[in-house]
């Protein structure tokens, strides 16, 4: 057994990706089991509150995507009871959640972003969306990706390749959520760049290149194994490729994460990395990104899921 | 590429994705059906799963059955059966379906695990890849997952308040002899259809009858909740009045348990061998232990007074649905008032998109079945199946007033934006079995 002491693994909750995360939460809780951490998984519901208060762990690795997992609702309530978590804090959660906001600060940073608008489904029912389209269509050129302002697993985000699929994609991604980012595609390799930090500063896993055979990485393409080919490290040159892992560490940092993070980049034919969003409890499924960086990194995922647990830890024992 | 990396490499995360069946295809990750997982929380009000309701069975006589099949005959229980089945359940079965007036031997029955192994046996017998299947529209869900897996081409028939409309019917296979294709059967559930909540009526029944056995087309009649109507006497099956045109397929799944799976089909000599031998090449034979459980159960319990118990208790639920939708719907809103059964199916306002909207009603915790999730050709965008058979009538109620406020959201946010085409389905936007 590690001297980590009890952790637990946090999955489950009621947002949309709910199942998501539950294969998150066993995935990381089997492979702290294989390295000999003593784990408990338990889903965020009434008993979690008592629980926290009646027997704390010593860490909690929280797994929960979407709403209240990563907009750091949860993560103030381990706060409140002193109880340590692997992530970024309550703060850093709330300002990364949201992609608008995250968008502005990594842009402050240096980091490139695409051009975009925020937009509500109130505004659009005020002041009338025919128009508001049309405005949209003449700021941002064609092709365009509508996606929530708040949520993940590219749920509710639709490509735009023609004026008249917009009002259909607003529809869809405002069935999931009240704000809508509306974005210049950029075309290009995707990549995701892990961010880890188990002690001596922020450092990045090989990047991961995304080549969903449906050209749109979108739900099914995530999670359906053998629909998606990654190319570990991405196919890019080498100063690109430090392009792109610069950009992770510039994010982690200007949105003041910790422990773990996973920026969402586009390199564009130029080879300039464009920054998408960042995931706070990036996913750890079996067909998700952070194990393969992992695995490419020669990390075994349990082994740095548990550096990652004894830092938050330590974080509490310095308080 | 960069040369300090530990290794390069190409992966697609599933080492057999070259060499799946073509019938894989379409077996893929579900954003529909994930949600489903949130429903199965008990903050959300679950109108979506298809679980019979078995809070009320006596559980101390099925535990005395029990003890007492493992201490009186567990050696013969426990060990391999026949693949047509156990011979005295098959007799109770002949006496169960007399109450729908088939007149049956069990020769002629064939137990299967659940009647779900039943349509999926008769399709392994009759349907060749492209082979046509007439059904309901809507049909299933479980069905068209079967007629999938066989790569059958279904063929819907539209239903009314009558159930499928018997031109219809006609002209479907019309259709498809015109096209140059046979159908192998008609695949129907006359009695308070899963989903669409309605029943064939009687008058329908002999001209459903008729136009297949003019047109050669076997009947496959799936009926899993014909005892459990909530007026009157049981309906007369369709079997009843075609020994030779119709497959019956029963199930205990709702008048006893699901857990046991165990269910049947009633076939022609010729079909019934077939069907034995393929469900030896399937399973061996259906689960004994469940065969004499149940056997013991109908013999040892009023059993019959059971159904009425649950008849009762899902009459008190269906009431309860229609009593909250007429209240809580916007206008412009239908939906099938159910005689028995679990369902009742409801039809949006034009525009809306049960699919598309469900997202929304996740996020209100309430949740239910879109409608594409019951046809294989990816229609029934506007539609939605609601099942009461498990929330209390409190929660029921509860749920068609949050779906009520998703639903008038949704209207206003299609107000907004427009007419937007309905998404199509696709065959998993179902939850598994296992959502209350």
């Amino acid at each position: 057994m590690s001297d980590l002491g009890r952790v637990l693994v946090l999955a489950g909750g009621l947002s949309h990706e709910r199942d998501v995360s539950l294969r998150s939460g066993r995935r990381v809780a089997e492979a702290l089991r294989d390295v000999g951490v003593e784990v408990e998984e338990r889903d965020v519901d009434a008993d979690l509150v008592a629980r926290l208060r009646s027997d704390p762990p010593h860490a909690v690795f929280p797994l929960l995507h979407g709403v209240t997992g990563e907009d750091g609702a949860l993560r103030q309530v381990l706060d409140l009871y002193g109880v340590p978590y692997v992530g970024a804090d309550a703060a850093a959660c709330r300002t990364s959640f949201d992609k608008p906001v995250a968008s502005t600060m990594v842009r402050g940073a240096g980091l490139r972003t695409p051009e975009s608008v925020v937009l509500g489904h109130d505004t659009f029912r005020e002041l009338g969306a025919s128009a508001l389209m049309d405005a949209v269509n003449t700021s941002i050129k064609l092709p365009l990706v509508v996606k929530p302002a708040r949520g993940g697993s590219a749920l509710g985000v639709s490509i735009v390749r023609t004026a008249d699929q917009l009002p259909s994609a607003m529809v869809n991604c405002f069935a999931y959520g009240p704000v809508a980012l509306i974005e210049r595609y950029v075309e290009g390799a995707e990549v995701a760049v892990t961010v880890v930090d188990t002690g001596d500063g922020p450092r990045t896993l090989p990047a991961v290149e995304i080549r969903p055979d449906s050209g749109f990485y979108d739900y099914e393409a995530r999670y359906t194994a053998g629909a998606t080919q990654f190319v570990v490290p991405a196919d890019l040159d080498d100063a690109v490729a430090a392009a792109c892992a610069a950009a992770a560490v510039s994010a982690h940092r200007a949105l003041g994460l910790r422990d773990l993070s996973r920026s969402d980049l586009v390199v564009d034919t130029d080879g300039v990395p464009w920054f998408l969003e960042v995931n706070v409890a990036p996913g750890m499924t079996e067909t998700s990104l952070v194990p393969l960086a992992a695995q490419a990194a020669g990390l075994e995922l349990g082994v740095l899921c548990r550096d990652l647990l004894a830092v938050a830890a330590g974080r509490s024992a310095a308080r | 590429m960069t040369s300090d990396m530990p290794y390069v490499r190409q992966t697609r995360l599933d080492s057999y994705v070259d060499r799946y069946a073509a019938r894989t295809k379409g077996m893929t990750a579900s954003e529909i059906r994930a949600l489903f997982a949130v429903a199965s929380r008990p903050e959300v009000v679950s109108l979506a799963g298809g679980m019979p309701n078995i809070a009320g069975l006596p559980l101390d006589v099925v535990g005395d059955a029990l003890r007492d099949l493992v201490l009186d005959s567990g050696p013969v229980a426990m060990q391999y059966g026949s693949g047509q089945g156990d011979p005295k359940l098959r007799e109770q079965i002949c006496d169960v379906m007399a109450l729908e007036g088939i007149d049956a031997h069990p020769d002629d029955v064939v137990v299967t695990v659940g009647s779900q192994q039943a349509v999926d046996l008769v399709t392994r017998v009759f349907c060749d890849p492209g082979d046509v299947v007439i059904c309901e529209a809507p049909s299933y869900v479980g069905a068209l997952g079967v007629f999938r897996a066989f790569q059958c081409d279904v063929v819907h028939v539209a239903m009314d308040d009558d159930g499928v409309q018997p031109d219809a019917l006609e002209q479907a296979i019309a259709a498809v002899q015109a096209a140059g294709k046979r159908a192998k059967f008609f695949y129907t559930i006359p009695n308070f259809h899963n989903p669409a909540g309605v029943s064939l009526s009687l008058e329908r029944r002999q001209r459903v009858l008729e136009i297949c056995q003019r047109a050669g087309l076997l009947v496959l009649e799936d009926n899993p909740y014909g005892l459990l109507g909530f007026d009157g006497e049981p309906l007369r099956a369709l079997r009843a009045d075609d020994g030779e045109g119709v497959v019956y397929l029963g199930s205990f799944s709702k008048t006893f348990a699901p857990g046991f799976r165990v269910g049947w089909a009633l076939a022609p000599h010729a079909v019934r061998e077939k069907l034995v031998l393929a469900q030896e090449s399937a399973t061996l034979c259906p689960p004994v232990f469940s065969q004499f459980a149940l056997s013991s159960y109908l013999s040892r319990h009023d059993w019959l007074g059971q159904v009425k118990q649950f008849r009762e208790m899902y009459r008190e639920r269906r009431d309860a649905m229609l009593e909250a939708l007429p209240e809580q719907m916007p206008a412009a809103t239908t939906w099938t008032k159910p005689g028995g059964g679990f369902y009742v199916w409801l039809t949006l306002p034009a525009g809306l998109d049960a699919k598309a909207m469900l997202p929304r009603a996740v996020t209100n915790r309430v949740a239910y079945v879109p409608g594409t999730a019951f046809f294989a050709d990816g229609f029934g965008a506007q539609c939605m199946r609601l099942s009461y058979c498990h929330p209390t009538p409190e929660r029921i109620t509860e749920g068609v007033r949050r779906l009520g406020a998703v639903i008038k959201e949704e209207l206003e946010l299609r107000q907004t934006f427009g007419a937007v085409a309905p998404g199509h389905g696709r065959g998993y936007d179902a939850p598994g079995p296992e959502l209350t």
